[in-house]
């Protein structure tokens, strides 16, 4: 075997890819009842704990979990609710503060030591979530403008010169009822699903160098590689607090280009 | 096979390829923000509601790449 730099080529390592997140089902029998599935409901479970204790607890001087409750609320209710939406964005807080814990909370079962796996990356949570979202947006749209009104207000963006309408109205379709569901769907699965699999490429291609390797260069890159992994979990967390609130940043922008007042 | 001998789709070459535009465009998107913030920091959340929505169009060619990487991949 011709080695170049005492680096020798892996026989029998399997790299990780798509069939890393096709996961038995935990009870034989119940096909739909994966990992994915319990730490779903796992997830509900845990939010609608955190949210009604710290409804429950109110205290004029807050204690500590009081504190990160209300500063997690007035995070959404403020700085994501009430600067996109604007007027009457009230009644859209429940939604947004849905939205967000239950995908941040899904996406941090990523970094979570005893799950280890973001159940957001199998896209039919995506999905799921996005439709949810699509269904409210033109939902709330209709309400406001009525089918045809809704339509209009959609696809004929203000100040634009009738001549110019054949070409702005099907783009303005296409991007705002058709891409939009679809990129914000993709947008969360596809950055959890690359964000596992670095971590996998890192922690099991570690693994494999310093276990199944005779080369002593190996065995270092192995060791190196599984303390890099580290550095990648940190940066997993990041783009899981990001994902999330982008999500719910966009959701917001959304519902309020199908509510706003044209100026 | 020789250590350098490389196997598997050319689509994510591809991707990695039509990965580019997006990456530069959602980084001059956020740079303008931080650059208007600078100068007017009052104008921050009109600005940032703007930008949100350049980002998600811009980001959308990315995921599109990246669907049509396992399409034809």
């Amino acid at each position: 075997m011709s080695t170049w730099s005492g680096l020798t080529p892996l026989e029998g390592y399997e790299p990780p890819g798509v069939e890393s997140f096709h996961l038995p089902p935990i009870v034989e029998g119940l096909p739909w009842f994966d990992k994915y599935m319990l730490q779903g409901l796992l997830s509900v479970l845990l939010i609608m704990a955190f949210w009604v204790i710290m409804a429950r607890k109110t205290a004029l001087v807050p204690s500590k979990g009081q504190f990160l409750g209300e500063t997690a609320y007035m995070f959404v209710r403020n700085s994501i609710a009430r600067d996109t939406i604007g007027h009457d964005f009230r009644r859209y807080v429940p939604l947004l503060i849905a939205l967000f814990s239950f995908i941040l909370v899904n996406n941090l079962w990523g970094i979570f030591p005893l799950t280890l796996l973001p159940t957001t990356a199998h896209v039919g949570w995506a999905y799921g979530l996005a439709g949810l979202v699509w269904v409210t947006y033109n939902g709330v749209g209709i309400r406001k403008w009525g089918g045809i009104g809704y339509l209009k207000h959609v696809t004929i963006p203000p100040g634009v010169p009738t001549w110019m309408y054949p070409l702005v109205i099907p783009l303005e379709f296409l991007s705002n009822i058709i891409v939009r569901p679809v990129t914000l769907s993709l947008r969360l699965f596809a950055n959890m699903f690359a964000g596992h699999l670095l971590v996998l490429v890192f922690v099991l291609g570690g693994e494999y160098l310093l276990l199944h390797s005779e080369s002593l260069v190996n065995k270092v890159a192995g060791v190196a590689a599984l303390l890099f992994s580290l550095a990648i979990f940190g940066l997993e967390l990041f783009v899981q607090c990001l994902q999330a609130y982008i999500f719910t940043m966009l959701t917001a922008q959304y519902i309020s280009s199908a509510t706003a007042e044209e100026h | 096979m020789s250590p350098l001998e490389l196997t598997g789709s050319l689509g994510i070459v591809g991707y990695g390829l039509a990965a580019i535009g997006p990456g530069i465009g959602v980084g001059l998107i956020f740079a303008a923000v931080i650059e208007g913030t600078a100068r007017q920091p009052e104008a921050r959340g009109a600005m940032l509601s703007t930008a949100f929505i350049g980002f998600a169009l811009t980001e959308a060619l990315a995921i599109i790449g990246i669907a049509l990487a396992f399409v034809f991949g």
